[in-house]
């Protein structure tokens, strides 16, 4: 597949960006702080977004869905990055249904896909137990009980946890890591929401002896692991666009402001010290670019190597990005520090993402492993 | 079936027949590869028919124009190419600043009558050329340059001096920026001009560099008779052919840069020569920097594969070429950094088995000019600060 977007996924594009763009732009996640957002995120507008299609474009037609795949989705996110939008479209729409179609079993699909195309249910990974990411190392217990299991843990980190509807929750079984289908209002299940540094509201989820059946088992409970890694993969490429999305646009008001702004007498982009350091961001920026392209098509492809790009993307697009809003805030200088203006809501994001599913450092190492050193 | 199929399928029966055994391995260093010339020795009967049989069918030039000995590829056709002569592991039948430098130009700014000239030559290897653009006092500044040319009627006479010839004592003629008029504006009084550098006048004096090696020479200029039909496109215009050639080379650096075809991956080169404890290496600092390397690389050559596809979709890429060769020659300077400290003392060894007698340090020392040649990374971020950011100034 070219690495170049075709014309339909342009138009995708530029139509989610008119919308964001008048809907949503960084306005919006300012009044819904000043506000006090319970969920971190509006209903109203992610009910626009469902009647656009976006929670539908990776569910197959025949449970209701556009069956559009990654890219297109991807196409979507990197938008919500440029405006900051926030809403449950990584979490849900990527994350959740990724799971779904990867492991969930012909009636947990019929059960989930349609009403998450629908924008009805919003589906959660509960998978780290820590502040660092270790995906493998689950405290959290899972008993056979009856014809079914019983859960005990604790998760933190969980996104968009104060509106979720199902936690996907990793817990240590018998036979090794397993996967299972939460519903949020459960007996045993506790969830208390926080507000996180980009106003978006996790939760940590206390799970205490949670009975559940055994058709609320995601996939078979030995592949557990390898099933959560393609979740996490998916979920890593999706965070990396979005992050590509804050990059640029952080970027590119940055770029219009030392165009504007004047001191000594001339606009500081022309000082050499400025420029340089724009032009080597320029470069990681489009480096980031086909990073993130090719690995949304190596998901729509199923590639063999989705796990390598998927690390190799969540590395150089959270360094990259980082550096953009980094830099973003030093070049304006004063009021980069300030409320008032809005760039600095780009580096809150950009630290949720970039830690999310793994930090550059975690991508570092595995990258590493998986290239057998 | 794939419409360039059955293209493929010749392609591939006339190399089984027609490139010797003895070509299907990948050369070590430069020195292994035909250059061509007037003066160049074969070292083989095989290094020799290999360019003669690839030159026959033009392929040593595969998109230029028949008519000039090329070989009337078309893009996809020549990336089929490239794809079977590195099936069997070929060697380039020729490397050819001629093919690479001077025929671009030609073909976009020369006369018929100077394509058909100097076109066929190049394609068949018989002709070795040099460049002459940068000078003492013009380096970064290159339109400051200073050799004059001067009008005396039927010809130009041409004094001064070139600095950073590529193989200058191996050229057998010479493309070359001069000043054709000394009181116009800077940029305007440039002309680009050919003359053979057996003319009397002409002398070359090697550079030795850090590494030991010399790869480029100083070109005197003492007189030198120039015929008024070697001037490419219009006199005073050659800073337009300049700058168009500058574009191209730096898109060449930039894929050479990249071009680890042959190369093992830094990593296997870790492992091979540190080892793993416990199935990582040990060292763990340098185990991030290699990773943070290997994921740069894989950026930049994702980045170059992006940019292919979107030239192929009409998209020029323009000032880009800056950010390539930027990035391409930073990171090539990091691999011999990281090539060093995995080495270790071993990459210490001038003359000796340890670093197969200064391979590795040579490579490093030679790598620190990777920066400046062809214009310094500050000249190219200054060019994608301006030309595509629109930064002022």
């Amino acid at each position: 597949m070219a690495l170049v977007l075709n014309d339909e996924q342009r138009m995708l594009r530029d139509s989610a960006r008119d919308f964001l763009t008048q809907r949503a732009p960084v306005g919006h996640l300012r009044q819904l702080r000043d506000n006090g957002s319970e969920t971190g995120f509006s209903r109203d507008l992610w009910g626009e977004m469902t009647d656009m299609g976006w929670t539908a474009i990776l569910v197959p037609e025949e449970y209701g869905g556009l069956d559009y795949g990654y890219s297109g989705l991807g196409l979507l996110l990197e938008e919500c990055g440029r405006t900051l939008t926030p809403s449950p479209l990584l979490g849900t729409a990527l994350t959740g249904v990724a799971a779904l179609l990867r492991a969930g079993t012909p009636e947990q699909r019929a059960e989930w896909l349609p009403a998450v195309a629908a924008g009805e249910r919003i589906l959660s990974l509960a998978c780290d137990e820590t502040g660092g990411h270790r995906p493998d190392r689950v405290a959290t217990r899972a008993e056979p009980h009856g014809n079914g299991y019983r859960l005990t843990g604790t998760k933190t980190a969980v996104i968009d946890g104060a509106a979720a509807d199902v936690f996907i929750v990793s817990a240590a079984a018998d036979q090794g890591l397993a996967l299972f289908l939460v519903p949020a209002g459960a007996n045993g299940v506790t969830v208390e929401p926080y507000p996180a540094l980009d106003i978006s509201v996790a939760a940590r989820v206390t799970f205490d002896q949670v009975e559940v059946p055994a058709s609320a088992l995601l996939g078979s409970p030995d592949q557990g692991q390898a099933v959560l890694d393609h979740i996490l993969d998916v979920a890593r490429i999706g965070a990396a666009a979005e992050l590509l999305g804050i990059a640029q646009e952080s970027f590119g008001r940055t770029i219009e402001y030392l165009k504007e702004r004047k001191q000594f007498g001339v606009p500081i982009g022309s000082f050499q010290a400025l420029q340089h350091r724009a032009a080597q961001l320029h470069t990681e920026i489009e480096l980031s670019k086909s990073v993130v392209l090719k690995a949304l098509h190596a998901l729509d492809e199923g590639a063999p190597d989705c796990a390598e790009l998927a690390s190799l993307a969540k590395a150089k697009v959270s360094t990259t990005a980082h550096r953009a809003c980094c830099e973003a805030i030093q070049m304006h200088g004063g009021i980069g520090v300030t409320d008032d203006f809005d760039i600095g809501f780009f580096l809150k994001r950009c630290r949720i993402l970039e830690t999310l599913y793994g930090d550059r450092n975690f991508h570092l190492d595995r990258y590493a492993r998986l290239r057998g050193y | 079936m794939n419409p360039m199929e059955p293209f493929r399928q010749e392609v591939r029966e006339w190399l089984e027949a027609n490139c010797p055994e003895s070509m299907r391995s990948p050369y070590r260093s430069e020195a292994d590869v035909c250059w061509g010339g007037r003066n160049f020795e074969f070292q083989s009967d095989d290094q020799r028919l290999w360019l003669e049989r690839m030159a026959g069918r033009g392929w040593t030039a595969p998109t230029w124009p028949k008519e000039y000995g090329g070989g009337g590829l078309d893009r996809s056709q020549e990336k089929i190419l490239k794809e079977e002569l590195a099936r069997i592991h070929a060697r380039p039948p020729l490397l050819s600043f001629g093919i690479a430098m001077l025929g671009p130009a030609l073909l976009k700014f020369g006369s018929e009558e100077l394509k058909q000239q100097h076109l066929p030559p190049v394609v068949r290897g018989e002709i070795r050329w040099a460049q002459g653009y940068s000078e003492p006092n013009a380096g970064s500044d290159l339109a400051n340059l200073q050799a004059r040319c001067e009008d005396r009627g039927d010809h130009f006479i041409l004094n001064g001096s070139k600095i950073w010839t590529s193989y200058g004592d191996l050229g057998d003629w010479m493309f070359c920026l001069v000043r054709t008029d000394f009181e116009a504006p800077k940029h305007q009084g440039i002309s680009f001009v050919m003359f053979d550098m057996a003319t009397p006048g002409v002398s070359t004096r090697p550079i030795r560099l850090i590494s030991g090696k010399s790869p480029f020479t100083e070109t005197f200029f003492e007189d030198v008779r120039v015929e008024k039909d070697q001037v490419i496109g219009e006199l005073n215009k050659g800073w337009t052919i300049a700058k168009y050639l500058l574009t191209h080379e730096r898109e060449m650096i930039a894929g050479s840069g990249l071009s680890h075809a042959g190369t093992a991956p830094l990593s296997k080169t870790a492992i091979d020569t540190i080892g793993l404890d416990n199935g990582i290496l040990g060292n763990t600092p340098l185990r991030a920097d290699i990773a943070r390397f290997e994921i740069d690389e894989r950026s930049l050559d994702l980045t170059i594969e992006r940019a292919r596809d979107e030239v192929k979709a009409g998209v020029s890429l323009g000032a880009a070429a800056s950010m390539f060769k930027y990035y391409g020659t930073e990171l090539n300077m990091r691999r011999q950094e990281l090539l060093m400290a995995i080495g270790g003392s071993d990459a210490l060894v001038w003359e000796g088995a340890e670093s197969k007698d200064g391979q590795a340090p040579r490579q490093w020392l030679r790598s620190k000019g990777n920066s400046i040649e062809g214009g310094t990374s500050e000249i190219q971020l200054n060019i994608v600060a301006k030309h595509i950011l629109g930064l002022p100034g």
